[in-house]
């Protein structure tokens, strides 16, 4: 039995308003177990009707202590962790978290390896936004678009398979380079899916786009001006359908970002539609990064050859005694990494997204602290509910794209 | 790039106490807990450093002076990045929220009091937002238990059978 | 099912009825839609178009427990979503199976820590667990299926 406990009001009281504590609003609880709520959230509404008039967003049912259970492993061992967070970004999250440990020993890493990471990041943006595309309309009560966008991101995890093994969960990129090269026929696998996705991404906007069902519940919901969003340190496709060309791969660029040639989508109006059309467009746009990418593939090793970091190849290791210690010692203790910290962040598919790395000279971080854009984002959920009704609060929360993982942690 | 940065971290230093590092090419500036609110609040107003990205704790337990690090990340949304390091004495330390400057610190100030136990004084709504209300101590201090639980294997998996709380139907 | 009781061993009658009821409870098999963290994702796939989990009767996803005799446990339970999963198990009607899909549900998989129950079976009955991390959209199908076969076995008496 479920022990009752005293319930007072004076813990809400500076959430809500007055009218509530007179019982003339209503206080409604939505979640954690809700299928709009795209995971485990939990809202608090004050209702006055069916009008929103506050939202208390209470978060945590995901809280997986990575951070501290990061801390407890050395620096190659805590990357399979990284993946779980953000779990419809996975190879961005090993991304951020690669880049961080290189920084933080500064260990380069060989430009073949630079180009697939960024394939693969990109391919991973159309897979998470092709899940944002699906659930948002799945909410909206669109459900042939997520059928279809199911369909195309099978194929998407397909080559991840390839690469990996994995289908979600891939660690694929790793501190120095790669796990190992990719297979022959990845090129081919990529490029007929670049060639295949821009009709698809045609037939979902004559679903979406100009249909007045999802007009209606989409423009003027939600709006977010430019100055807020900035405020609320909102960053993504949140931050760009308000107007604000902010992307970390423009502004600060990493693994070679600066070398393709791509647009940073922009709208204006701030709302549920404007946010929709960020992401359309931001899917055609990666795929213009991966087939520049693709040109300028080259060869070479995918792995840095500084020994101390990255582990020898198997070929090495039955004739170099060398490279045998240096297998034993990485697999066992690992590397150490000097005292000081670091951020790096990337441009993940919901924005910006962080990590905070602190080094104290033994093979385990000491810190590890995730900036997660989910959970800088939800927290403008109240601002963009208020005097919406409850249906359109559905709309919001999906076009936030929110993923509780990232957000808890 | 650096004339920006530069010409703040000049203004920073004829105003307030503070200390220029660098490491990997970040800019790190150690601020006195009793500033944090006017450098940030300098900052935004006076050199565009318009979004405050993160803030978060470190603990060096069981060093006491300094025992917490509280860590800003603020950005420009152009290229320049900068990090606030304040230092924080004694177990149980507060200092004043940025809140009235960045109004998103709300909840990484309500992550950091829950997870280290860290009071900001003035915040608008201190409650544990992560974990359960009812939870006791503070999971990201170095002195709280990472809470491991044995794991089954063929040798002990009888063992450990016998004393799991398995749930009735 | 009070026939059993009232009429005492009916022998072939029963045999049969109780086939034809487990059969019955197999083909329309209703999930909750109740997703928890990255294996909820692939619940979702297994649902969507390419892998198409109503070819198995589970044609509707519920998201109300009163609806549903299936709940899938996607992903990891913290120890603030366990008593919400208890309750949400609680509401549901006999009667009633539960899957453990994924590692972190069935032992707490990669993370063992202060936050993640180590294995759903501390909060609610399990019936099938599912490897994987996260398991293929093909696991989870195959684990629904190793749960008919659990379901085609069950005696009627047991229900009385």
């Amino acid at each position: 039995m479920v022990e009752l406990r005293d319930i007072t009001m004076d813990e809400l009281k500076h959430l809500v308003s007055e009218r509530a504590i007179e019982g003339e609003t209503m206080l409604l609880n939505m979640g954690p177990q809700h299928p709009s709520t795209h995971g485990v959230l939990r809202l608090l509404l004050e209702l006055d009707g069916e009008t929103v008039v506050n939202c208390i967003p209470d978060i945590g049912f995901l809280h997986t202590g990575v951070e501290k259970s990061m801390e407890s492993k050395n620096y190659q061992q805590a990357e399979v962790m990284t993946d779980r967070l953000d779990y419809l970004n996975t190879v961005g999250n090993t991304l951020v978290y690669c880049l961080a440990v290189e920084k933080l020993v500064d260990l380069g890493v060989p430009p073949r390896a630079q180009v697939i990471r960024v394939i693969l990041t990109e391919l991973q943006r159309i897979a998470s936004h092709l899940v944002w595309l699906g659930s948002q309309s799945l909410d909206l009560a669109a459900m042939s678009v997520f059928l279809y966008a199911f369909r195309e991101r099978e194929y998407i995890l397909d080559i991840l398979e390839m690469v990996s093994g994995q289908r979600m969960m891939t660690t694929y990129i790793r501190p120095g380079g790669l796990w190992r090269d990719v297979p022959i026929d990845f090129e081919d696998a990529v490029r007929q899916f670049v060639g295949l996705l821009p009709p698809r991404i045609d037939q979902y906007e004559a679903l979406l786009t100009k249909n007045p069902l999802y007009l209606d519940r989409t423009r003027g919901i939600g709006v977010l001006s430019a100055e807020d969003a900035v405020r609320w340190g909102i960053t993504g496709p949140n931050l760009r359908g308000s107007g604000v060309a902010y992307d970390v791969r423009k502004t600060n660029p990493y693994s070679g970002y600066e070398q393709y040639d791509f647009d940073i989508p922009v709208q204006k109006e701030g709302d549920v539609y404007a946010r929709y059309q960020v992401r359309i467009e931001e899917m055609r746009q990666s795929l213009r990064i991966i087939s520049q990418a693709l040109d300028i593939l080259p060869n070479g090793p995918v792995r840095s050859n500084n020994r101390k970091f990255v582990p020898p190849p198997r070929s090495e290791i039955g004739v170099s005694m060398e490279a045998l210690i240096h297998h034993f010692k990485l697999w066992t203790e690992g590397f150490s990494a000097p005292a000081g910290g670091v951020f790096v962040s990337v441009e993940s598919p919901r924005g910006e997204l962080g990590v905070y790395l602190e080094g104290d000279g033994s093979p385990k971080p000491y810190r590890v602290h995730w900036r997660t854009p989910s959970f800088t984002n939800l927290q403008a959920l109240p601002l963009l509910s208020k005097g919406h009704l409850v249906a359109d609060l559905v709309a919001i929360i999906g076009s936030l794209d929110i993923v509780l993982g990232d957000v808890d942690r | 790039m650096e004339d920006k940065l530069s010409t703040a971290l000049e203004a920073l230093r004829g105003r307030f106490e503070v200390q220029v590092n660098t490491f990997r090419g970040e800019t790190i500036v150690n601020v006195k807990s009793e500033d944090i609110v006017g450098v940030c609040r300098a900052l935004r107003e006076e050199f565009g450093f318009c979004m405050l990205t993160d803030e978060t704790a470190i603990d060096y337990w069981p060093q006491q002076t300094p025992r917490f690090h509280i860590v800003y990340h603020l950005i420009s949304m152009m290229k320049e990045r900068l990090r606030l390091l304040v230092p924080l004495d004694g177990n149980s330390p507060s200092l004043s929220t940025v809140e009235g400057v960045f109004p998103n610190a709300n909840w990484l100030e309500r992550e950091i009091w829950d997870l280290f136990g860290i009071t900001f004084e003035q915040h608008s709504d201190l409650r544990r937002i992560i974990m359960p209300r009812d939870w006791e101590g503070h999971p990201l201090r170095k002195d709280y238990p990472l809470g491991y639980e044995e794991v089954q294997f063929t040798f002990n998996s009888q063992e450990i059978d016998t004393r799991k709380p398995y749930a009735k139907e | 099912m009070g026939v059993e009781q009232r009429l005492g061993n009916l022998g072939v009658v029963t045999t049969t009825l109780e086939q034809a009821i487990n059969w019955g409870r197999t083909r329309a098999m209703w999930p909750m839609l109740f997703g928890l963290a990255c294996c909820a994702i692939e619940m979702m796939a297994a649902q969507a178009s390419h892998y198409d989990m109503s070819r198995f009767g589970m044609e509707l996803m519920r998201a109300s427990p009163r609806q549903s005799d299936l709940m899938i446990v996607a992903g990891r339970v913290t120890r603030k979503m366990a008593p919400v999963l208890r309750r949400l198990y609680d509401q549901m009607p006999d009667p009633k199976w539960a899957i453990a899909m994924g590692d972190c549900a069935s032992c707490g998989g990669i993370f063992n820590n202060y936050a993640i129950v180590q294995g759903v079976d501390e909060v609610i009955p399990i019936d099938v667990y599912v490897a994987g991390c996260p398991p293929r959209p093909e696991g989870l199908i195959h684990g629904i299926l190793t749960l008919y076969e659990k379901v085609k076995c069950e005696r009627l008496d047991k229900w009385a």
